[in-house]
């Protein structure tokens, strides 16, 4: 009896529980037909499924394909945004000059521009890339000028009086008193990427992520489907974890708010 | 303005120029005059305490000094090297304590200047710490061997002491004595503490509404100032508006604290 007590009180604080009865519910559900597999493929034929791929090579590459449109977007996308905060965050010319476009911009959801984009640019990697680039500037922009614009002018005054020249004041004490705000832009703009990706694949692709959703649904092959919004999960935690990494790195000074 | 002295004349023998040299000086924000017609010499290796009011004045005078509010017209010589303490750290957190004491040297090696600095101070075994985990005591120390690893001819402290606990803060004015007898910067400190006052200065310049209206040279030596303490201590309290009560005085602790140099 007081076995079996601890176990149920056990799993009754388990995290892991309701999830896997989920899964294993929608298992049954499709084993006896109530969920027909051109509606949703059941786990166990996603993993297979999933295995299938990643041995073929098919998932490699195609997600190779979406990482690069990723990163390449981005490091375009960030470094505008980067470029144009210091611009308007250090001088008050630059404020007046590049803020209201910036303000503008911000208006017009990014999605928006996905006509006009193909117009320009065609149904190639082109479009696909600007539009990741161009979602992502604004995150960065709006955090870095903050932050910019945010640091301790006692500290500025203090690096003032022992003698630092402008190009020092900002290399060692505007910089790095801008780098928290910089990381919380880098991550608003790498989920912003991952969003604006998932929906520009679906533009004409004939590789990546997205091309493997169309033609999987043109085969109604749901099991492939949800093998591809796995990959956008994991997509996202994976960044998620890049910029805890990388403030974990260059934030050390922080005193934890965990540790103590 | 044409046909005041520019400044920065060399007609003196040096040993006798003052680093410190204001006349006239004057200093309004908009319609509000903070500091006006002020004339104050500071010697080379002189200890000066600037004592006021709040609004008296006194950071205005300080900051000027410093170099960092812009003087434009007016008659004022401060050495090129100065060092600043102010009453807030402002290390850089980002820094390391040793990075913050070398920030901005150039010359020599400047880790282990920054390490003489930190030993000289006593915080030797704090160089590779972050800022925000030491202590206000040590933070202090830190700003105080960031300004004199400079080696400058003049020291500006603003009340550097005022956030600290009364034993710390006992125990910085004998670290500031002691580092002011090595090094021999003309120092200007700014404080609203009488009792601070008498017990570092050699002069006293009393501010209020921008004007000086009081000077006291004090010829006794540190820690032997018990005797004159009671009635400088009420002259300056005196002309700062304020009440002396007579009573068991805390001389004795100018004494204590100050003994401790000797």
């Amino acid at each position: 009896m007081a076995i079996s007590h601890r176990i149920s009180a056990s799993l009754g604080s388990a995290r892991w529980l309701s999830p896997l009865l989920f899964l294993l519910a929608w298992e049954a559900g499709s084993r006896s037909g109530l969920i027909p597999e051109r509606t949703l493929a059941a786990p166990s034929k996603v993993l297979s499924t999933l295995l299938d791929m990643a041995v073929s090579g098919e998932l490699a590459d195609n997600l190779w394909v979406s990482f690069l449109r990723i990163v390449i977007g981005l490091a375009i996308g960030v470094t505008v945004g980067a470029v144009l905060a210091l611009v308007a965050g250090l001088s008050r010319q630059g404020e007046v000059a590049v803020d209201p476009l910036m303000q503008i911009k911000r208006t017009i959801p990014t999605l928006a521009l996905t006509p006009l984009f193909i117009v320009w640019f065609g149904i190639g990697e082109t479009p696909k890339i600007a539009l990741i680039a161009f979602a992502s500037i604004f995150p960065v922009y709006l955090n870095l000028y903050s932050g910019i614009r945010g640091v301790d002018l006692r500290l500025l005054e203090g690096a003032r009086s022992f003698g630092l020249s402008c190009a020092e004041q900002i290399l060692h004490v505007i910089l790095p008193g801008a780098l928290p705000s910089l990381l919380v832009g880098l991550r608003y703009s790498l989920s912003v990427a991952i969003l604006v990706l998932v929906v520009a694949e679906q533009i004409n692709a004939s590789a990546g992520l997205g091309y493997l959703i169309n033609n999987a649904r043109d085969f109604m092959r749901t099991d492939i489907i949800v093998v591809c919004l796995m990959i956008y999960a994991v997509l996202g935690l994976a960044a998620d974890a890049l910029v805890r990494a990388i403030e974990n790195r260059a934030l050390v000074w922080r005193p934890s708010i965990v540790a103590q | 303005m044409d046909a005041r002295p520019t400044g920065f004349s060399r007609v003196t023998a040096p040993q006798f120029d003052p680093v410190v040299r204001l006349r006239d000086f004057t200093r309004s924000f908009g319609d509000n005059t903070i500091i006006s017609g002020l004339d104050l010499d500071i010697a080379p290796g002189e200890f000066v305490i600037l004592l006021g009011r709040s609004g008296s004045g006194k950071t205005t005078l300080l900051r000027t000094l410093a170099g960092l509010d812009p003087t434009p017209g007016q008659n004022v010589i401060v050495p090129a090297s100065r060092a600043v303490v102010f009453q807030d750290a402002r290390l850089l957190p980002w820094k390391k304590v040793w990075r913050n004491v070398a920030l901005g040297l150039r010359q020599g090696d400047v880790r282990q200047r920054a390490e003489d600095a930190l030993r000289e101070v006593g915080l030797g075994h704090r160089l590779d710490a972050w800022p925000l985990t030491l202590s206000g005591g040590e933070a202090q120390r830190v700003a105080l061997a960031r300004a004199l690893v400079r080696e400058p001819s003049l020291l500006l402290l603003d009340e550097p002491f005022a956030a600290l606990d009364a034993l710390t803060r006992l125990r910085m004015h004998e670290l500031v004595l002691s580092l002011w007898t090595r090094h021999r910067p003309a120092v200007m400190m700014v404080t609203h503490d009488v009792d601070e006052a008498i017990a570092l200065a050699d002069r006293v310049v009393l501010l209020d509404h921008g004007r000086i209206v009081l000077q006291e040279r004090i010829e006794a030596p540190r820690g032997e100032r018990g005797q004159v303490a009671r009635a400088l201590r009420s002259r300056l309290l005196g002309a700062l508006g304020g009440q002396v009560l007579e009573g068991p005085s805390p001389a004795e602790i100018i004494a204590l604290h100050a003994g401790g140099l000797a």
